[in-house]
């Protein structure tokens, strides 16, 4: 460009060119955009939220907090030392009231109870017994004035005349038809003089109108007449309040002078002594923050303690084992996946096409049959009293079998040659971590015994091997379709051996397929539980047996989801490492 | 044109189908959980089957019980309970119960009486072990053994599982504290009135571990009710623990050479639970089902179709026999009080204290 004037480049309309360009570009992004969204959309709702949302759960923590609001509010403040204020004791009777009858404290208790064993029954126990608190006080209101035994004396009180008014006119409409609630609007005059009760008297308000009933028709809670008694000696008589009730509220007052009221420390410590327990009172404070790391804390067999987080007790230490177990497995599975996929897929990949298709129906069955009938077959199989330990008892019986029993156990002990590598490698993690066993496969050693080839790490690493074999050969095969046989010719052909052909110019050809093998049964296998569940016995199982258990037997969701993502970041990290060494563009599914 | 056209009348045939079926489930279908097999075909028989023919309704079956907590947990929080009448064991009740996942019954107002006059809650009496649990069946876990694999002497009592010079070979038990501890503890002689006692203190678990300790090598750890009877009969095991129906079916429709033992088993419940937020009419519906299935005369028919014990006192000398061998069915109740000499009946209020934290102990001994 022989341009003398300086400036943007324009463009036929005027604009600055690099600006019109970027418009006609963001059009056509959006275009592609809007073409994908659908599956964006959908893989968004269906997979990635769900995802998030569970794994929010490992550090969510409501269990405590919504269903005793005043309690835990006060909680941050006690030092841990005795037993806490009776002002406590005070917000949990008044919590309580409220949580039994809208009956959540049973939850909260079986939720804590992960945590304190125990405090399951104590909260049960408590439910039955905690509305006595306030039985004094009703008696003696009631006492006064029969104004206090109608039911909506506490609504005229509390609620301004236009709530009174639309509760009223909802409570007439139809309960099928009809909206919310109209929220509840407190007397102001009321709500600065007597906050406690205004506040209780609201909780009974949404509670009441979420069963459908009108709060002005209902019995009021003795918690309330407790609370009311309490605040109402000292409180200024509030101006604006209907005759009757004022005199009322007067003769109460005059009636309450002096008078000692029921004191719910006394009532919880009647209750169960359990709540004289300061564990119990700590575990709750533990989980009154609205997030807690305590999850996380449990899955790495910790807890937290007085002075910060501590080890959990021996006996308790489960799931570091777990997870170093999982790993180590579904490594050594990877491995056998690589040594007996890779032939399969030479041969896939080699063979004239009709004996390539007939492999190929072999190595697709298994996918085809259901993974229950896969993992019971090999039970059949494995079992001491199954096809293979009964076929080499019978070898072992003839008298070729006697013959050849030497030349047999070296066989069978070649054959476990990796096996046994693996066991060396868990002896000597054995000693580090414990919990992993040692199966040596020496047939002579064992007497010529029936192997124990089933409930232990063996069961679960043939099961799985066999079940994951196909996620290795598909890749691998598809990347070895692609490697033109004329290249192994020609190495042969400048004098390589068979061996350096396949080494240094075929191998190395392969390994993207490997990789991507790698990764699929490596990440499929350390999700896996059914197979090792059923097969792995004891000290078989992986650490998502016992996410498993937790999602759907304790119901402990928080931490089966940390659990879950601590698996999740474990395979990032490895991922990442993976995209390091290897490389992750080196990886192929095909073509 | 023609494509659209057809594509139009798809989507509309397609989204006609759709509400009708959505609005048949409204009127005159109703979905019942249960455990799947043998135990839900009895249930057919004697509950679902009746049950349509009288009302018209159709009944379909989902066999999730065993994920039941779980799966209603997350409908209740995805807001669409899609279950109607759900069967679970006690203990999982109790916790859908705590959870407030399950209906609170009036178990004298929405239950019918009993056939002798009894009201319901007399009839079930300690049976009603939760608000929510409307109990079934009477099960028991126990013990059965290979009767041409434990030589002369066959086992008499519970204790024969920890005799492993006795009786030699592996032997098959639950992979779960509960039972396991009870049993080994009484037999390390702690008295059986002791033994809850026993178990909340550390020592008393540690003596539990330490007696399961002396047979752990020779243990096959089972989690679902159909190992034990394939064990027992392929020989791999010379006893193991399992459910008393599973047991019946081993050895009087198989025919293996497997007896059992009565001695020291352990009770359990099973029942209906329904769920909370359902819409009225399914409510209703479900509570009429339910009134139906438990009321005397049906729940001594289904001990025609497999081995467990009503759970209605007043069902128990309707028991007759059984639908296809003939065979008096009442002799193989647990309940029966020539079996019940010596049962525990699972303590649930304590088991949902402790389970979670024992459950952490067991699995960490298991992996020692």
């Amino acid at each position: 460009m022989s341009d003398t004037t300086s400036g943007p480049v324009l463009a036929a309309d005027g604009r600055p060119l690099k600006a019109s360009l970027n418009r006609a570009l963001r059009r056509q992004k959006l275009r592609a955009l809007m073409l994908i969204a659908p599956l964006l959309i959908f893989i968004l709702v269906s997979f990635v939220m769900p995802i998030a949302d569970m794994l929010f759960r490992s550090v969510e923590n409501q269990i405590a907090s919504e269903p005793l609001p005043r309690t835990t509010a006060l909680l941050p403040d006690w030092d841990g030392q005795g037993t806490p204020d009776d002002m406590i004791y005070e917000a949990l009777a008044r919590d309580l009231a409220v949580a039994v009858e809208a009956k959540a404290h049973t939850r909260l208790g079986s939720r804590l109870n992960y945590e304190q064993t125990g405090i399951s029954s104590l909260f049960r126990k408590t439910g039955r017994g905690v509305d006595e608190i306030g039985e004094i006080a009703q008696d003696v209101l009631e006492d006064t004035n029969d104004i206090w035994k109608e039911r909506d004396t506490f609504g005229l009180l509390f609620g301004t005349p236009a709530w009174v008014e639309a509760i009223n006119a909802w409570d007439v409409e139809d309960s099928q038809t009809r909206g919310a609630a109209p929220t509840f609007d407190a007397n102001p005059n009321f709500a600065e003089q007597f906050p406690g009760t205004t506040s209780l008297y609201a909780s009974y308000v949404l509670q009441t109108t979420s069963e459908d009933d009108n709060p002005l028709g209902e019995k009021p809670w003795p918690i309330l007449f407790h609370v009311l008694a309490q605040e109402l000696p000292s409180a200024a008589p509030p101006s604006g309040v209907p005759e009757n009730l004022a005199l009322a509220l007067g003769e109460a007052s005059a009636a309450l002078n002096g008078l000692t009221l029921d004191d719910p420390k006394a009532v919880f410590l009647d209750i169960d002594d359990d709540w004289g327990d300061a564990a119990v009172w700590t575990t709750i404070q533990t989980y009154s923050p609205a997030y807690t790391n305590g999850y996380f804390l449990n899955s790495v067999d910790m807890q937290k303690g007085l002075d910060g987080p501590e080890w959990r007790p021996e006996n308790e230490q489960i799931y570091i084992v777990l997870f170093v177990r999982t790993m180590i497995m579904s490594l050594s599975i990877m491995g056998m996946c690589v040594l007996l996929g890779y032939p399969i897929a030479w041969l896939l990949a080699n063979l004239p096409d009709r004996k390539a298709n007939m492999l190929m129906i072999l190595v697709l069955l298994p996918f085809w049959t259901s993974l229950l009938v896969r993992t019971s077959a090999w039970k059949v199989l494995l079992q001491q009293q199954g096809v293979i330990n009964d076929t080499l008892i019978w070898y072992h019986s003839t008298a070729v079998g006697k013959l050849l029993d030497p030349v047999f156990n070296t066989l069978l002990n070649a054959f476990y040659a990796f096996a046994n590598a693996i066991t060396w490698g868990w002896n000597l993690l054995n000693n580090v971590w414990g919990g992993v066993d040692a199966t040596y496969f020496d047939w002579a050693a064992q007497g010529f015994e029936r192997l124990t080839l089933i409930n232990n790490q063996t069961g679960t690493i043939i099961a799985m091997t066999h079940i994951l074999l196909p996620f290795m050969i598909l890749p691998l095969y598809s990347v070895m379709k692609t490697i033109p046989p004329s290249y192994l010719r020609a190495a042969k052909s400048l004098g390589a051996t068979n061996w350096t052909a396949f080494w240094r110019v075929y191998f190395p050809q392969s390994v993207p397929g490997i990789g991507a093998g790698c990764i699929l049964v490596f990440i499929l296998s350390i999700g896996y539980y059914i197979t090792p569940e059923l097969v792995g016995g004891t000290k078989g199982v992986f650490i998502s047996n016992r996410i498993a258990y937790h999602i759907s037997s304790s119901l402990n969701w928080g931490l089966a989801a940390a659990l879950g993502t601590i698996l999740l970041a474990v395979v990032m990290g490895l991922y990442w490492m993976y995209d390091k060494i290897v490389g992750i563009d080196n990886v192929k599914l095909g073509g | 044109m023609k494509t659209t056209m057809k594509l139009m009348a798809t989507t509309c045939l397609t989204l006609s189908a759709t509400l009708a079926v959505a609005d048949g489930h409204m009127a005159n279908e109703m979905t019942i959980v249960s455990w799947g097999g043998a135990y839900s075909a009895s249930q057919q028989n004697a509950y679902h089957t009746p049950y349509s023919e009288a009302t018209g309704v159709n009944i379909i079956n989902d066999e999730s019980s065993a994920e039941a907590v779980a799966k209603l947990r997350a409908m209740n929080e995805a807001g669409n309970v899609t279950w109607d009448v759900v069967d679970v064991v006690a203990s999982d009740a109790i916790r859908l119960c705590d959870e407030g996942l399950a209906m609170e019954i009036d178990f004298d107002e929405q239950l019918a009486p009993g056939d002798d006059g009894s009201t319901a809650s007399d009839d079930f009496g300690d049976l009603l072990v939760s608000d929510c649990f409307i109990p079934q069946i009477v099960y028991s876990t126990t013990v059965g053994y290979r009767t041409d694999l434990v030589g002369d002497t066959a086992p008499s009592d519970i204790c024969a599982i920890f005799d492993t010079e006795t009786y030699p070979g592996m032997r098959s038990l639950e992979k779960r504290p509960i039972n396991n501890m009870e049993w080994a503890l009484l037999c390390d002689g702690v008295a059986k009135d002791d033994i809850y006692d026993v178990m909340e203190t550390e020592e008393g678990q540690a003596q539990a571990f330490a007696k399961l300790d002396t047979i752990k090598d020779s243990v096959i750890w089972w989690s679902a009710g159909a190992d034990t009877p394939q064990l027992l009969a392929d020989g791999e095991v010379v006893m193991g623990s399992t459910f008393n129906g599973r047991l019946f079916s081993l050895i009087e429709e198989q025919d293996q050479p497997v007896a059992m033992l009565w001695d020291a088993q352990m009770f359990d419940l099973d029942g209906w639970i329904i769920p909370t937020g359902l819409s009225p009419e399914r409510e209703a519906r479900a509570l009429d089902y339910v009134r139906f299935a438990t009321d005397t005369q049906r729940l001594a028919d289904q001990a025609k179709y497999i081995s467990y014990g009503p759970a209605r006192a007043s069902s128990a000398p309707l028991v007759g026999q059984h639908a296809e061998l003939g065979i008096d069915m009442a002799p193989h109740m647990p309940t029966d009080p020539a079996n019940a000499t010596n049962t525990f009946l699972y303590n649930y209020e304590w088991w949902a204290d402790y389970r979670d934290d024992l459950d952490a102990k067991f699995q960490v001994w298991l992996s020692q």
